[in-house]
């Protein structure tokens, strides 16, 4: 087990270490001059002599080689040090700071319940196959990978905003300020967020328990009278789940990504908001440390699910 | 009853059936793949005969009839621009068949040579190419397509190379599994014995075995493609207008949400439309193909 998550973390480090890389060259391969990219619209590039144009150039280390520059900003990186955002005149760490707990509060309650009802929905219709229970569960799951989350929210918005006005339609509230009215507007973002995660977790459960439901060892179970009960929750369960578990990783992907789409509807100040407004305010510096924390959480997360799985599973460690 | 050397017993053999037959008869047996079928078959045929469709032009409006609400002459009504919705929504089906095609073909053909090269050499070239994978796959899809599509720039070519490199990841992983289980077979062996060139044994044996599964692959995964397509469009990253694309509209149309909500509602229904039909004849494939795959893809 001990090699395993070594080798497990040496992975990761090799990713993330690549997952750096590309955000920089992404950052370089930017047409025009990367100079841009650091004092924003090439607005007042125009009216700058050559002097200055250098000046700032070397201000912002430019003038070296990128092999330099790549490990001048990985240190900035290590040391907490994000660098600066143009349009908000503040460091990136401080705006992240505002807006991260916002995207973790949604997301966390999302990824919470998406997880609970997905597997209870995915065992109860493979449990009881082919009745209406199982019906219904295939279909809901169905529209849940199928549906753009930003249209769920405009729906949902349009229904329980402006119909029924029993939700607020869109911002965003602090639970330590106002804990029902924050609970009342993330109801609406919750849902959209959860939703691609429950089905894919609903269809993976289901189809998992009816596999292990074939298993000679839950024939056995049956056949020496334990009840129902006994041998959904002892038997099949337990191994069912497992597979499962492999998709906790994804779904935190899933709703980083669902951040991008649903902030923007509901207009909360999360950092998915924050990425798409400094995409087209050509805030760069802004973009390549929000692209990098995400996917660095996304990394760590998903090495924290394989190695529970193989804690899970001793195949997976051997195999 | 003495026994005639001579008499030679013919025992009759199994009936054969024949892999295709077995497979429509599997396929098309149910219901939702057949409705699957017939929501792409329809959405197809709305795609290539959009001009004979579509009632009026979908980038010219008259403003004089801005916002109007549905009625016979505009069934889904009016935008601001005074563009009919309809018309707006044939023309749309156009973009996400060519975005989805083009992409699909550059991601996958990308996607599963690497992941089987990675796959049939193992060692470095499989460290290289499948950690770089899992690099592309820390970033989520949307994010991913989100940056590269802003250092690129919107417009339709930009939007297809950014979907394009957001979806190789996933093709070459299930590719790189794949072959690791293919190359187990006795039948590679005798090749490798033979001394057949790596690349023959990749390109003619493996390739072709790994056929089934990028079937299933290529539909579930043009669900998924759409989707992000749709996403980018809403951000505002997409397509450039007056360009009809289906996520943009939703976005567009938000705005009127509480005097015209079927702007958006419209759009929106015919991107989940599109994605629920590859769903349904993804799994259908998949389960007609080989059931086993069930929860793996």
């Amino acid at each position: 087990m001990t090699a395993y998550i070594i080798r497990r973390l040496l992975m990761a480090v090799i990713i993330v270490i690549l997952v750096t890389i590309m955000v920089f060259s992404a950052m370089r391969l930017l047409p025009g001059d990367p100079l841009e990219i650091f004092i924003g619209q090439s607005a007042g590039m125009g009216q700058m002599t050559e002097d200055v144009k250098e000046q700032l150039r070397h201000e912002y280390g430019l003038d070296k080689s990128p092999v330099i520059q790549y490990f001048d900003w990985i240190g900035g990186v290590l040391r907490g040090d994000l660098g600066r955002s143009i349009t908000y005149r503040d460091s990136v760490g401080t705006l992240m700071a505002e807006r991260f707990p916002i995207t973790l509060h949604i997301g966390l309650v999302a990824f919470v319940l998406g997880n609970i009802i997905g597997i209870a929905m995915g065992i109860i219709a493979a449990l009881r196959r082919g009745s209406w229970m199982d019906s219904l569960v295939t279909m809901l799951s169905y529209i849940g990978i199928s549906i753009p989350v930003f249209w769920l929210g405009f729906l949902l918005m349009y229904v329980f905003g402006f119909h029924l006005k029993w939700l607020p339609i869109s911002g965003y509230v602090s639970p330590f300020d106002d804990f029902w009215l924050s609970t009342k507007h993330i109801i609406m973002p919750v849902i959209c967020i959860m939703i691609t995660g429950l089905a894919v977790i609903a269809r993976q459960t289901r189809s998992s328990v009816l596999e292990v439901s074939q298993q000679d060892y839950v024939r056995t179970a049956w056949s020496k009278g334990l009840p129902e009960r006994a041998v959904v929750a002892k038997h099949i369960l337990k191994n069912s789940l497992i597979p499962v578990v492999t998709l906790l990783g994804i779904g935190i992907g899933i709703i980083f990504g669902g951040s991008v789409l649903v902030e923007q509807v509901f207009a909360i100040p999360g950092i998915g908001r924050l990425l798409v407004t400094s995409v087209f305010q050509q805030d760069y510096v802004v973009v390549q440390s929000g692209v990098l924390v995400i996917s660095f959480i996304v990394i760590m997360s998903n090495l924290i699910v394989d190695i529970s799985y193989a804690w899970l599973d001793p195949r997976i460690r051997y195999g | 009853m003495t026994n005639n050397p001579n008499k030679v017993t013919f025992y009759e053999s199994p009936p054969r059936i024949s892999e295709w037959r077995r497979f429509w008869r599997v396929f098309l047996q149910r219901k939702l793949v057949i409705i699957g079928l017939m929501i792409l078959l329809i959405l197809v045929i709305t795609a290539i005969f959009a001009p004979w469709l579509a009632s009026y032009d979908p980038y010219r409006g008259d403003p004089y009839d801005a916002l109007a609400q549905p009625s016979a002459k505009h069934l889904l009504g009016t935008d601001i621009q005074g563009r009919d919705t309809l018309s707006r929504l044939i023309y749309g089906a156009r973009m996400v068949f060519i975005v989805g095609f083009v992409t699909t073909g550059f991601a996958a053909t990308v996607g599963v040579t690497l992941g089987i090269i990675a796959g049939y050499y193992k060692g470095i070239t499989n460290m290289i190419i499948m950690r770089i994978m899992d690099a592309l796959m820390g970033f989520p899809m949307i994010i991913l397509a989100l940056m590269l599509a802003a250092i690129l720039g919107g417009g339709i070519q930009n939007v297809i190379i950014a979907l394009s490199v957001a979806m190789i990841p996933g093709y070459a992983r299930i590719l790189h599994g794949l072959t690791l289980s293919i190359k187990e077979n006795d039948y590679i062996l005798a090749q490798e014995a033979m001394g057949s060139s790596g690349r023959r044994i990749m390109f003619t044996h493996i390739l072709p075995n790994s056929l089934p599964v990028m079937i299933v692959l290529i539909t579930l995964q043009l669900g998924t493609l759409i989707l992000a397509e749709a996403g980018l469009s809403f951000l505002g990253v997409g397509i450039k207008p007056p360009g009809a694309a289906w996520g943009a509209m939703v976005a567009d149309g938000y705005k009127y949400l509480t005097t015209n909500p079927v702007l958006s509602f419209a759009p929106g229904f015919a991107i989940m439309l599109v994605v629920f039909a590859f769903n349904l004849v993804g799994d259908g494939l998949r389960d007609a193909l080989d059931p086993r795959l069930r929860g793996l893809l």
